[in-house]
């Protein structure tokens, strides 16, 4: 038992991305597939507000509305922010506005992006119109932005539309990617860094004295942090296990083979890994195992027997 | 025993301990559960009570901000809740879990309630991970963030000419000087007002980044009393949500904030504390609009013009000075509770808000015992 020492902090590039495949009602779908034809499309609410862009629901009255009618691609701007550094993904890569426009016929407003020369060119009242993108597909994006535009509103307002087009969109694919810097935090930064040395180390509870490895830095039963630093192992007893036969992807292991929990010795519950040195048919609960670490691994690459005879149940009963 | 003065609910339920961490912009030393832990222990210790006998627990916290799917699971170990405890929580701010306990508690399911909540916002980028939480069919996908959001609310503000640039700058620094107090905040003191982040945004309207948890003991009735000298009884509580859309709203108002006061009775008597959840100076303008504080918000220790006198607003610093997400609406709550506990307070409305533009918002009032 070791006293914890100041951590040295660990950092990894964290990448999420989620590309969500999304439906499209019958609103949103003639919205989004209107602007892919150059069409802009509102619906009426309850109240004959005209709605840009269409909502399926009243927004005050959550009942559902359909009618849609179809608005002109030139506007005024109701409210603006002018962005100096455009972030990434962002509707232009040059500084350019973040704007609300009311669409003439509309009685709501779209947020868009403004491309404008810059700060002193953009107000509120500002007349502006859609500038499609070369390429639409039936997104949101279909507007590639704003421009100025000093022509007057037109006097017509919204006109009917069935919303009809030939292939409808019916869905889309939001595409997005977050990148994070992790840090694993006290616990598991010295359990990573043990690894490193080939060695398991987990953490004691002061409490319950309760071993848990790996350490997630408190005691889930005691609520305390977990702060004395024990090691385990090596060897260590099989508690349960299971015969995986599907490969997995990106994953060179021939199927079938067997995944384990595994009781280090002085740990308090066990971790899993993979059985490998023995056919998979003759793995048992009570196999005595220990690590193989291989060049350049940062954890066991399996746990293979050792030869012992097998650990009596009472042993380990508790740890399954 | 006599409960609280006013008295609308089943059973009268008061906020008996508070407790923060420190805001800081960056915790890569601690995991989530490491950072937690210490302001649930603070809390549990501030009543005498110990984790197993708290009735139900409930927290408030976001995966997108580090990442990490279910984070919660791993936070709750800091709690003790195995054996399994009763438990929940909510993927938004804790003012809505206090929220949600609060209801648990008037059901008669509990008779007390540990609320946490915590945001490490450190490990990403907040402004482009917050894009994320927007309709994900006419504004993700252009990826306005928080900023340009709130930037195009306090712009229709200067429209309207409920404020200007100079009157924005005087609430960012009115918030700083006052979290000089406060030992807690991430910015205290004098802050440059900086560059425009998003015009009219300049760095000192908007919050800082960073991570931080905070915690409070709910208990009702005699129990509450038991557990605290003064409790700071929850006399109103009501939570309202608006269209998402910021182009559906009249961005200088916030009608949700007023008709969840109304709820809440903020308006039926007079508050002598207003701890707002504003991230933005901007949004600070209309919820004292929406909450009838009045003042611009301009000098330390205002709204001496509000029809109810002299209202301190944010005497904690507000979210200006800390605003770790999912923790900052709950330490509003705790703010103002706090006040009442050491009686620098009798009646105080509290504030949460959520989604872009103050787009939902809830509302509670806290009373002390007369004395």
């Amino acid at each position: 038992m070791t006293a914890a020492s100041p951590p040295e902090v660990l950092r990894a590039p964290l990448v999420v991305e989620f590309p969500f495949t999304r439906s499209l009602g019958p609103v949103q779908g003639a919205f989004l597939t209107g602007l892919r034809e150059r069409v802009v499309l509102g619906v009426k609410a309850s109240d004959g507000r005209v709605v840009v862009p269409p909502v399926e629901y009243d927004p005050v009255t959550s009942e559902e509305v359909r009618e849609l009618v179809e608005v002109a691609a030139t506007g005024t701007v109701t409210t603006w922010a002018w962005n100096d550094r455009p972030r990434p993904n962002q509707p232009l890569g040059t500084p350019f506005a973040w704007v609300l426009v009311k669409l003439d016929g509309a009685d709501t407003a779209l947020l868009h992006a403004l491309d404008a020369p810059g700060p002193d060119a953009v107000h509120t009242g500002l007349r502006v119109r859609v500038r499609w993108a070369a390429e639409r597909t039936g997104a949101i994006t279909d507007i590639a932005c704003f421009e100025p535009d000093e022509t007057p509103a037109a006097a017509t307002g919204a006109t009917p539309h069935d919303g009809v087009f030939q292939d409808a969109v019916t869905g889309i694919v939001a595409e997005a990617r977050l990148d994070y810097v992790y840090s694993p935090g006290r616990a598991q930064t010295a359990y990573i860094n043990a690894l490193s040395q080939r060695r398991i180390v987990g953490e004691r509870c002061p409490s319950c004295h309760k071993v848990y490895v790996p350490p997630r830095g408190a005691c889930p039963t005691c609520g305390v942090a977990t702060t004395d630093r024990v090691e385990v192992g090596p060897a260590g007893t099989v508690t349960t296990f299971c015969i995986v036969n599907i490969k997995a992807k990106n994953l060179d292991i021939d199927v079938p083979y067997v995944y384990a929990h595994i009781a280090l010795d002085g740990a308090g519950l066990a971790l899993h890994g993979r059985i490998g040195g023995i056919p998979y048919d003759q793995v048992r609960m009570g196999l005595r195992v220990e690590p193989v670490w291989t060049e350049g691994g940062r954890y066991p690459d399996h746990y293979r027997p050792t030869g012992e005879p097998d650990a009596d149940y009472e042993a380990y009963k508790e740890l399954i | 025993m006599t409960g609280p003065r006013t008295s609308r609910y089943a059973r009268d339920v008061a906020v008996v301990a508070f407790a923060q961490s420190d805001h800081l912009r960056r915790t890569d030393e601690l995991s989530e559960v490491e950072m937690v832990m210490p302001v649930l222990h603070e809390v549990l210790a501030a009543t005498g009570l110990k984790a197993g006998e708290i009735g139900f627990t409930c927290s408030g916290s976001s995966d997108y901000l580090a990442g990490r799917a279910f984070s919660f699971t791993m936070t709750l170990d800091g709690v003790g809740a195995w054996p399994p405890i009763s438990e929940s929580h909510v993927e938004m701010d804790g003012a809505w879990a206090l929220y949600e306990a609060w209801v648990k508690i008037q059901t008669g399911e509990a008779d007390t309630a540990l609320v946490y909540s915590y945001g490490k916002s450190s490990p990403g980028s907040l402004r482009d991970v917050l894009t994320r939480q927007l309709d994900p069919y006419y504004l993700a996908p252009l990826w306005p963030d928080a900023v340009a959001l709130a930037a195009l609310q306090a712009q229709a503000l200067v429209d309207a000419g409920e404020t200007d640039e100079s009157a924005l700058a005087a609430i960012a620094a009115r918030s700083r000087a006052d979290a000089a107090a406060n030992p807690h905040a991430q910015l205290r003191g004098a802050v440059p007002q900086g560059d425009y982040q998003v015009r009219p945004l300049r760095t000192g309207d908007c919050p800082p980044v960073g991570d931080g948890a905070a915690a409070v003991v709910l208990a009702a009735g005699d129990l509450a009393r038991q557990l605290c000298e003064r409790p700071a009884w929850i006399t109103g509580i009501d939570h309202r949500i608006e269209a998402h859309g910021p182009g559906l709203r009249d961005l200088t108002d916030s009608a949700s904030t007023r008709i969840a006061a109304q709820h809440a009775g903020v308006f039926d008597a007079p508050v002598d504390t207003a701890e707002l959840h504003a991230p933005f100076s901007s949004q600070e303008v209309v919820l004292r609009k929406a909450l009838g504080l009045g003042g611009s918000g301009t000098d330390s220790g205002s709204g001496t013009d509000s029809g109810f006198g002299a209202v301190a607003v944010n005497p904690s610093g507000g979210a200006l000075a800390a605003n770790p997400m999912m923790a900052a609406g709950l330490i509003r709550i705790g703010e103002a509770a706090a006040r009442i506990h050491r009686g620098a307070s009798d009646r105080a409305v509290a504030h949460a808000t959520s989604g872009p533009c103050l787009q939902q918002n809830l509302v509670a009032v806290l009373e002390g015992d007369p004395r």
